[in-house]
């Protein structure tokens, strides 16, 4: 038995890249649904602000990321816009990250005609500016000097749902989807707790636990972790059989494979080790 | 030409030729690899022309209305000064600029970061305690103790035995667990990645074979 563990123990990596990819493949096409439970966790903190806004609110969506980071934020960020449209609020996209505005003008763009909504009264894309954090502080001034026109270079003052909106006061929640800097941290820093205006969240896995400190001293009203987030907006908006809702899948036999991997490794070592022969 | 079935084809080859690293370094991850690097740059030379200098820079100075804003010379002058740190005689000159950006960085963040990631954080420690049911207060005393145990890991003016010494290994076992957490969400990040690749494959690549062979619809 001990003989095995320590054959396991140096197995060829190339066989546990295999095993991964079939944990992966495996569950894609036999379109295994595993049941996405959402518990109190800051996805249903940041669903229920949103939820709570008075219809009509104007939410910033900074799309702060760009096509590496897709698989995790671009459902996340269709689920945003979806909650955001039926809940009538007006959107107002911009980026941090250069190619995050046309990500965030296809999640836009694909549900505004199907939910009856309209560019320029009910949803804007006022593109990429460069500056991060400098400009999230100059937007707390004036808006329109940082975004004469929106992406499509249409002047600020011929954009309906934009009259009336000066500055960052004049917004009831920002979201960014963050996959980095300038991203989530810059948005609290500038934004919340500068100009007091609530900041909630998107962000890869990665950063996730670093974003966590900013929930529980209240610097945000809620994050979307990673696919789980995602998978979670996904479910509480409704979204049946959604892209991060399948990607949990073989997202959760890959990670029993891996914790499966875990324990033997532990085993091997800790066997060779009452040999004497791990160091 | 269909060229969305190219583009397609493209993204497929592309991936597999990069996830061929891992079974051994071969000629094609180079080639894939090679190919990434390079049309990136020249990707962000021409997005940052177009879509920062031009519109932030350019067309600040000489406005379609005509006319020439002087003032926007200085900004072009700073960045052409970064450039200079390629000729030494003149690599001084990018001091200026880069001195311009740090303490823009620095003046601007100091306050903010300190108030942000310092005080915040330290009052929500001490505050926590006092608030919630008795999971949160379990959850805030968690919390507490373990900064606190953390801390004194990381404190080396006083030799880590006794009292100090059964604190600081809270403190380590503290860190260690938040080292797990951190390595379980890069695992899902990652994954994450992978299955976005397999799906692309599976799904957008492979049912494109049998229409370019003419088989099934």
């Amino acid at each position: 038995m001990a003989d095995i563990f320590t054959r396991m123990g140096n197995l060829d990596r190339r066989i546990i890249f295999i095993l991964i990819a079939l944990a992966v493949i495996i569950p894609i096409l036999t379109d295994l649904i595993i049941p996405n439970i959402v518990g109190a966790e800051p996805s249903r903190d940041l669903f229920e602000f949103v939820d709570a806004l008075p219809p009509g609110s104007n939410v910033i969506l900074s799309f702060d990321y760009d096509p590496s980071t897709m698989p995790e934020l671009q459902p996340m960020a269709e689920a945003v816009v979806r909650h955001l449209f039926l809940k009538d609020h007006r959107i107002i996209g911009m980026a941090l990250w250069p190619q995050g505005a046309a990500l965030g003008q296809d999640a836009m763009s694909s549900l505004s005609d199907s939910l009856g909504k309209e560019q320029y009264l009910d949803w804007v894309n006022l593109g990429y500016k460069t500056g991060g954090g400098v400009m999230i502080v100059r937007l707390g001034t004036s808006m329109r000097a940082i975004f004469p026109t929106d992406r499509d270079n249409v002047p600020w003052s011929e954009i309906p749902m934009l009259q009336g909106i000066n500055s960052l006061d004049d917004i009831q929640l920002v979201i960014s989807l963050s996959a980095g800097d300038p991203g989530i941290i810059a948005w609290v820093m500038m934004a919340g707790d500068r100009y007091d205006i609530p900041i909630g969240g998107g962000c890869t896995a990665v950063s996730a636990p670093q974003l966590y400190t900013y929930l529980q001293t209240e610097q945000m009203v809620g994050l979307l972790g990673g696919l789980k987030g995602a998978a979670d907006y996904e479910t509480l908006v409704g979204i049946e059989n959604g892209e991060a809702i399948r990607g949990m899948s073989p997202q959760s036999v890959a990670h029993i494979a891996i914790m499966l991997f875990i324990i033997i490794g532990n085993i091997a070592y800790f066997t060779q080790k009452r040999k004497g022969g791990a160091r | 030409m269909n060229w969305e079935i190219v583009g397609i084809w493209l993204g497929a080859l592309v991936t597999l030729c990069l996830y061929s690293f891992l079974y051994r370094d071969n000629p094609y991850y180079k080639f894939a690899e090679h190919l990434f690097v390079g049309m990136s740059a020249g990707y962000w030379v021409i997005y940052s022309i177009f879509n920062v200098l031009i519109p932030n820079w350019w067309d600040n100075m000489l406005p379609e209305g005509g006319g020439f804003n002087w003032i926007w010379v200085i900004p072009g002058l700073f960045a052409l000064f970064m450039l200079a740190r390629m000729v030494p005689r003149i690599a001084g000159l990018s001091r200026l600029a880069l001195g311009m950006i740090v303490g823009t960085g620095a003046g601007l963040n100091m306050l903010t970061f300190f108030q942000s990631n310092a005080l915040a954080q330290v009052k929500g420690t001490i505050f926590s305690v006092a608030t919630g049911g008795v999971w949160s207060i379990f959850s805030s005393l968690v919390l507490v103790v373990g900064v606190v145990s953390g801390l004194v890991y990381f404190f080396f003016s006083k030799a880590h035995t006794g009292f100090t010494g059964k604190t600081a290994n809270v403190g380590i076992t503290i860190l260690m667990v938040a080292f797990g957490a951190s390595f379980g969400y890069t695992i899902m990040a990652r994954l994450s990645l992978l299955i976005g690749r397999c799906t692309f494959l599976l799904e957008d690549w492979l049912p494109t074979i049998p229409r370019l062979l003419g088989i099934g619809g």
